[in-house]
């Protein structure tokens, strides 16, 4: 047994048993623990969501996490705001568009887009959905979904798109290995994509972001994604999981 | 053989922090260095800053981003500064001490003085309104209530500058007394069409010349820097809005740019003759470029954007995070309609009435929290869209598209609806640090790193861009029942005719 597990149960059991909210001193003395452990488990409780501390008076209460434990917890729209800086980053270093996708059923919805830095006319593609299985974005958010087995048909895009079930699960094994994806030509001839996973507390992948663009700039002369671009996209993808595991602003 | 690479380096004096930040040739950031500073209140309606702590955190954060970018000082090509505008600081020459805490722009304190002046005098000189936000009745003040400090500003003994003149005395260690034009144009002492101090404005606010910086351009090299990078020259200083329009590349007459933080500000460039404002916009200095015309520009406050959103998450608690109005916003096709008149403290430009507060009209049992937030949003664009209308109506310009920064335009919503309201496309462009972004690019021309302006604008790359999508009928439509939504704010709060202020 993990003790620490069993002892924030129990401080979740308390705050909801009590008909008020509580300081961290009754939630220590009631469980006959340290003031800091009590602190501790409650402070880490507030970091996930499933407990909430009145600003005024510092005491704490159960969490609106716990409501809807379904929800990873992430705004998108909060994903996108905690990310700008970031992306607009990878834009520059790598000279190709960047998007950040959540998945929304079968398909991947673009929560955010910056435009590749060269003042062509582009598109923005912010709330466009794309699907999943035939672009980086989807295989990553696939990859590190329990139910992604379960859902949409893959149907076939162009003559690349991976539509065998089998093929697509080994394709996504080869992502969870190797903790990045890509998409060559899958989805629409000509364009590729490279994409990683962003995470939060605990590991969850709320989101990923990548690069999408002509496939002679994304790959290699055999049609391999391009060391330095998957370099650049995990490099930004573990910056952007690591400020949405720390403290929130 | 080649040289080691050269890079500019650009200070933001700004409210609540100062950040230095190393740019290179291509405009991408290479390191910054950031510290918060408290402000205090120590009584209603002042606000404080600690100058000298502002000078001695500047200098850990120069060194700071020079240790993050692992280079030395022969690799510094200059120094540029961008500040929070109008800020007071009175120091002693002698020592260098600050005489009393710098009196930060929101500090209310001066309000008797700033309300005795002429509006039709400082109008004229200064194309400012008489407002507490300018430093001259600060400056009033301090000497009015600090004995025996008007005797020694008389003899030169203590000096006045505003958070550039203090960083640049101290980084030539007290060789140089200066401040620049955009600057200086905050202070409502300066005249605007002969960028000098101007008499009647100093005897009306009794402040001897012998305390005041000297007025230069924004870019050229005004010194050198003696204990911290010595030797490196100093060569930029703007206010943060005017860098920002400058970081904007906003170099042609017409050009705009509006900064989306708590509030928001908008300037337009209005090119080499000021544009007197007859819808109560400000009139003051875009930049100057050594000894080229100088660039006008209008400017119009918005002023509640993201403190309306704040107000949702924190006084009403429908959100959890800012970022959320924006998917509570989305649980809803339109605003169902209802509109929020966000006149917390009044109606700024073109408005001007300060006894005005906010109202919520259009309410239905239909209602919900959804078309609230869309409110919320509609609210920032259609101050906006008045702010736009009267610079087009002053200047006789017509907007063409309108460059976002600032912490809101991460929200796709609010800039969609900005763009339809305005319908002009609206840009935001890929270096979100436009502030120090301007004071770099003024540093680096007045150098020779940067050649000229074009050389700046091929810096600029667009990271995302929003094209109008709202049916001009429609647009029509809800711009007048916005109008009608501000004429029942101010029915609303009028109790006889309090006049304009």
């Amino acid at each position: 047994m993990i003790q620490s597990i069993e002892r924030s149960s129990a401080v979740l059991r308390l705050l909801a048993a009590g008909p008020d909210r509580l300081r961290v001193k009754e939630v220590a003395d009631a469980l006959g623990l340290p003031k800091s452990t009590a602190h501790g488990i409650l402070r880490t409780l507030e970091q996930v969501g499933f407990v909430e501390q009145d600003p005024r008076t510092a005491r704490y209460r159960l969490g609106r996490g716990l409501l809807d434990l379904a929800n990873v917890g992430l705004d998108v729209n909060e994903l996108r705001s905690r990310a700008l800086d970031w992306a607009d980053a990878l834009a520059g270093r790598t000279v190709e568009a960047v998007r950040i996708g959540v998945l929304q059923g079968a398909s991947v919805r673009v929560v955010h887009h910056v435009f590749r830095p060269d003042d062509t006319t582009q598109a923005m593609d912010t709330g466009l959905v794309v699907p999943a299985h035939a672009t980086s974005l989807g295989k990553v958010l696939l990859a590190y979904d329990v139910t992604a087995l379960a859902r949409g048909g893959l149907d076939p895009y162009t003559r690349k798109t991976v539509t065998a079930p089998r093929e697509f699960a080994r394709a996504l094994a080869e992502v969870r290995a190797q903790g990045w994806g890509s998409a060559v030509e899958e989805w629409e001839p000509g364009r590729a994509g490279i994409a990683a996973p962003v995470r939060t507390y605990g590991g969850l992948v709320v989101g990923a972001i990548g690069i999408y663009g002509p496939v002679e700039r994304i790959c290699d002369g055999r049609l391999r994604p391009r060391t330095a671009l998957v370099e650049q996209v995990c490099a930004t993808a573990h910056a952007i999981s690591r400020d949405l595991a720390g403290p929130r602003r | 053989m080649t040289s080691p690479e050269r890079y500019i380096l650009a200070i933001d004096q700004g409210t609540t922090s100062t950040r230095c930040i190393l740019f290179d040739r291509r405009a991408t950031v290479v390191a910054v260095a950031r510290a918060e500073h408290p402000q205090s209140y120590p009584r209603p309606g002042w606000v404080e800053h600690d100058a000298a702590r502002i000078w001695r955190d500047t200098q850990r954060l120069i060194a700071r981003a020079m240790r993050s970018a692992g280079i030395g000082a022969s690799q510094v090509a200059a120094i540029g500064i961008a500040n929070q505008r109008e800020t007071t600081v009175v120091w002693d020459r002698a020592t260098g001490v600050p005489v009393a805490p710098a009196i930060g722009w929101p500090d209310t304190r001066t309000s008797s003085l700033a309300s005795a002046l002429d509006p039709a005098l400082i109008g004229a000189k200064t194309g400012l309104q008489p407002a507490t936000y300018f430093s001259a009745t600060k400056v009033q003040w301090l000497l009015d209530h600090i004995p025996g400090l008007r005797a020694r500003a008389e003899k030169g003994e203590v000096l006045f500058g505003t958070m550039d003149s203090w960083l640049i005395w101290n980084l030539t260690g007290g060789r140089e007394h200066l401040t620049d034009v955009t600057n200086a144009s905050r202070t409502m002492l300066m005249d605007l069409s002969t960028l000098a101090w101007d008499a009647s404005l100093l005897d009306v606010c009794t402040i001897p010349q012998a305390m005041l910086p000297s007025i230069r351009s924004s870019s050229e090299v005004y010194g050198a820097a003696s204990s911290v990078l010595p030797g490196v020259p100093i060569a930029a200083a703007m206010g943060d809005q005017q860098a920002a329009l400058f970081g904007q590349t906003c170099f042609a007459a017409g050009d705009a740019k509006c900064t989306y933080g708590t509030g928001g500000f908008l300037l337009m460039n209005t090119g080499s003759t000021p544009v007197r404002s007859t819808h109560g916009l400000l009139t003051t200095v875009g930049y100057r470029i050594g000894s080229d015309p100088v660039a006008y520009a209008l400017e119009g406050s918005i002023a509640v954007a993201g403190s309306l959103v704040q107000w949702v998450r924190d006084g009403l608690g429908l959100i959890g995070t800012a970022s959320e109005i924006e998917t509570l916003a989305g649980t809803v096709a339109d605003n169902g309609g209802c509109y929020i008149v966000p006149a917390f403290s009044g109606l700024f430009a073109p408005h001007w009435r300060s006894e005005a507060r906010g109202v919520i009209v259009g309410l239905t049992s239909y209602i919900t929290k959804g078309h609230l937030a869309r409110a919320v949003l509609e609210a920032t664009g259609w101050q906006t869209r008045e702010v736009v209308d009267a610079m087009n109506a002053d200047s006789g310009l017509a907007l063409t598209a309108l460059n976002v920064d600032g912490g809101m335009t991460a929200d796709n919503m609010l800039m969609q609806i900005i763009a339809d309201v305005l319908d002009v496309p609206v840009v935001r462009p890929m270096v979100a640090e436009t502030v120090s972004l301007g004071a770099a690019y003024a540093a680096g021309l007045a150098v020779g790193y940067w050649s000229d302006l074009q050389d700046l604008r091929n810096n600029r790359h667009r990271a995302g861009r929003w094209l109008p999508a709202m049916e001009a009928t429609r647009r029509a439509a809800e711009y007048r029942k916005w109008q009608r939504a501000v004429d029942a704010a101010v029915l609303f709060s009028s109790v006889g005719d309090h006049g304009q202020t």
